[in-house]
């Protein structure tokens, strides 16, 4: 299968700290996770691909075309579009208008449409609405779509943001943690959707999560961050027994630690997700 | 319904008749304007709302200019700010850039008209101005034009700047501005400087109209179009990517909104219709200098937008009214009042008014108690008086009420 997206030697700093460095990712199509500690630069590595950061080096290529020096907006109409860890939606708009705003990129009418333009401009607007409706409605948001959107509950606003981004028409979407802050519930059927997103839309799906049964239940590939060098990649159960990962997350030692549990009880195989 | 219709219309008469029976008392004209308010806010039928509208601005308020030549200035000039304000309402209450210059825009176009419409333009030409009067109409146009591409030339340097920094930049661009009207009569005499320029043409008005009617129908006509060109941008995606900087310009830009093209679009649409208005303004002063386009002209529209309500076109018209009413009709009103008490020597409290030292003149309680007002808004209803209104989507399809966790079913 070939790469939908391809970062080589991707390197970001800021002033003496290296957030990012040379790392080499290969993004195929359906769901890739990207984990590692906090401060590991996944964020980081997000805010290169979407263009809120230039590299300092390396290059970025979505479907043969790099990626690097353009602005964010051009990068969402190419179709690669994102959520924020820290949810960034338009919050004094209501659902409905949020969505519309992340179509901003595919509605193909100019300022003298605007204002001089008859019933052709007003059934674009109408077709626009009726799609930002259906859009609410995969996520479960339709009866809110009136609702102002900072008044909405804490999931509802991560559901929102990914209806948001959807409506862009992405073939990639970047997720940067969305079942923060979510129940175990709410995290299950966020995973069905994402599931269902790849399957109806054919989309490919890059998440941050630091919740494991997501990552190992959705994930096809697994890719592993610490300060800003990637460490492991591969399937979710490879990387879960990489002792460079487990070191990572609990610290230098650890894996010994755990093998020689292990083989004290071998019925249970070592889990790096608690 | 029908109750209330014809109860708003004969109010309506009522107190143009009232007007007309005491054309002297302010009073009189302040309920008039109330009335045209009650009528927004009333339950009526839209049609019935908007058709008393049309009659007490079409028919009734030239028709109290005959008793009055006085209050058809004031509703002139009331247009003319709602116009101001309504631009400034795109680019402060949509987009979100605090603009403290945005009376450059309105002096932009003052001055193309006032340069070419008057002698001034042989200074620098050799000979020819001022323009025939008809070529106000096309000036209305190259006005409007000049302002939008000040806006654009403003707008590209400060692109990158934020908040309070955007803010002290527009401040010092339009005191460039002025300071440029003030200082362009040497080398080249391009404005006559602090002196201003004058006599500036007319345009000619169809016969048996005066010029205070003609002037409000054009004011008139200029907001009519002003209104409808702001619900379109409003109401449309632009409207929205202006309102999406606002609210967060980085999350904006990652959704698709591109910065420069959409901010450069708002400075440039609030600056042509001060740039229109300008044009008008200048025709109808005969007379401009710098001294009409100073930064308080500015802070002065900037409070009509946030005491109306940020982003809210009816917010911007009344706020437009509300102050210009205020600062010409009422304070006014009550600073003479206060100096016929001061000069008839009456007493209060055992003091005599007239032993008011000069410090403490009624005349200079007029920015006092606008300032006052100004505070209580701000404390109490910080939203403005009529703010914006989010637009409600239909939910045509059966609606629902889908519980919170039901994403996986949709979905599928």
């Amino acid at each position: 299968m070939s790469a939908v997206l391809e970062a080589r030697s991707v390197t970001k700093r800021f002033g003496g700290l290296t957030a990012v460095s040379k790392v080499d990712f290969k993004l195929e199509s359906g769901i890739a996770s990207i984990i590692g500690p906090n401060g590991a630069g996944k964020t980081t590595l997000f805010n290169v691909l979407t263009g809120l950061y230039a590299p300092d080096e390396g290059d970025v290529t979505f479907g043969g075309r790099s990626l690097v020096g353009l602005r964010p907006d051009q990068i969402t109409a190419l179709g690669i579009c994102r959520t924020f860890q820290n949810i960034r939606l338009f919050g004094n708009m209501t659902a409905g208008e949020n969505v519309l705003v992340g179509m901003h990129q595919r509605i193909r009418l100019g300022l003298r449409d605007v204002l001089f333009g008859g019933p052709r401009v007003s059934g674009e607007e109408s077709r626009l609405w009726r799609r930002a409706l259906d859009l609410l409605g995969r996520v479960g948001l339709r009866g809110s779509a009136n609702e102002i959107a900072r008044n909405l509950p804490y999931g509802d606003q991560r559901r929102l943001e990914i209806a948001r981004a959807l409506a862009s028409e992405p073939t990639l979407l970047l997720l940067d943690e969305p079942t923060a802050g979510m129940t175990q519930g709410e995290a299950a059927t966020l995973m069905a959707l994402l599931r269902s997103l790849v399957a109806e839309l054919k989309l490919t799906i890059l998440l941050i999560e630091h919740n494991m049964r997501v990552v190992m239940g959705v994930s096809d590939r697994v890719t592993v961050l610490d300060h800003g060098e990637k460490i492991s990649e591969g399937e979710p159960q490879k990387v879960q027994g990489d002792p460079r990962v487990i070191e990572a997350y609990l610290g230098r030692g650890s894996w010994e630690r755990k093998q020689r549990q292990a083989s004290a009880r071998p019925e249970e195989p070592p889990h790096a997700d608690d | 319904m029908i109750a209330n219709s014809l109860i708003a219309a004969a109010f309506l008469a009522l107190c143009a008749v009232a007007v007309a029976l005491f054309p002297h008392s302010i009073l009189a004209f302040l309920v008039f304007e109330a009335s045209l308010l009650a009528l927004y806010l009333g339950r009526l039928p839209n049609t019935v709302r908007w058709a008393l509208f049309a009659i007490a601005l079409v028919v009734l308020m030239p028709l109290i200019g005959t008793f009055n030549g006085y209050y058809l200035e004031v509703a002139t000039q009331v247009g003319i700010f709602v116009a101001l304000a309504l631009g400034l309402n795109i680019v402060v209450g949509l987009a979100g850039l605090l603009d403290l210059g945005y009376v450059a825009f309105f002096a932009v176009g003052a001055y193309t008209w006032a340069i070419f419409g008057s002698p001034q333009a042989n200074a620098f030409l050799g000979h020819g101005f001022p323009l025939a009067p008809h070529w106000f109409f096309v000036f209305l146009i190259v006005g409007l034009a000049a302002a939008a591409i000040t806006g654009i030339i403003l707008g590209l340097p400060v692109l990158r700047i934020r908040g309070d920094y955007l803010a002290i930049v527009t401040l010092g661009f339009g005191e460039v501005i002025r300071v440029l009207a003030n200082n362009l009569d040497k080398p080249i005499n391009f404005t006559n400087g602090p002196r201003g320029i004058t006599p500036i043409g007319r345009p000619p008005t169809p016969p048996g109209v005066g010029y205070p009617e003609f002037f409000y129908f054009l004011v008139l006509a200029i907001v009519v179009v002003v209104i409808a060109v702001n619900r379109r941008l409003e109401r449309s995606h632009i409207g929205r990517a202006w309102e999406a900087i606002r609210e967060d310009e980085l999350a904006a830009q990652a959704m698709g909104v591109p910065l420069v093209r959409t901010k450069l679009m708002a400075f440039a649409c609030g600056a042509s219709f001060a740039g229109v208005m300008g044009v008008v303004f200048s025709a109808k002063q005969i007379f401009i200098n710098p001294e009409s386009f100073t930064f308080l002209e500015s802070i002065g529209v900037l409070s009509m937008v946030i005491l109306g309500g940020m982003g809210s076109v009816p917010g911007a018209i009344l706020g437009a009214s509300v102050v210009t009413i205020l600062n010409l009709q009422v304070l006014k009103g009550l600073s003479l009042w206060l100096n016929e008490l001061k000069n008839a020597g009456v007493t209060i409290f055992g003091y005599s008014l007239a032993n008011l030292p000069t410090q403490l003149e009624p005349a200079k309680y007029e920015r006092m108690i606008f300032g006052i007002i100004l505070v209580l808004m701000m404390i109490f209803r910080p939203q403005g008086m009529l703010p914006a209104k989010r637009r409600q989507m239909e939910l045509t399809e059966p609606q629902e009420n889908e519980p919170a966790d039901s994403a996986g079913e949709a979905a599928k």
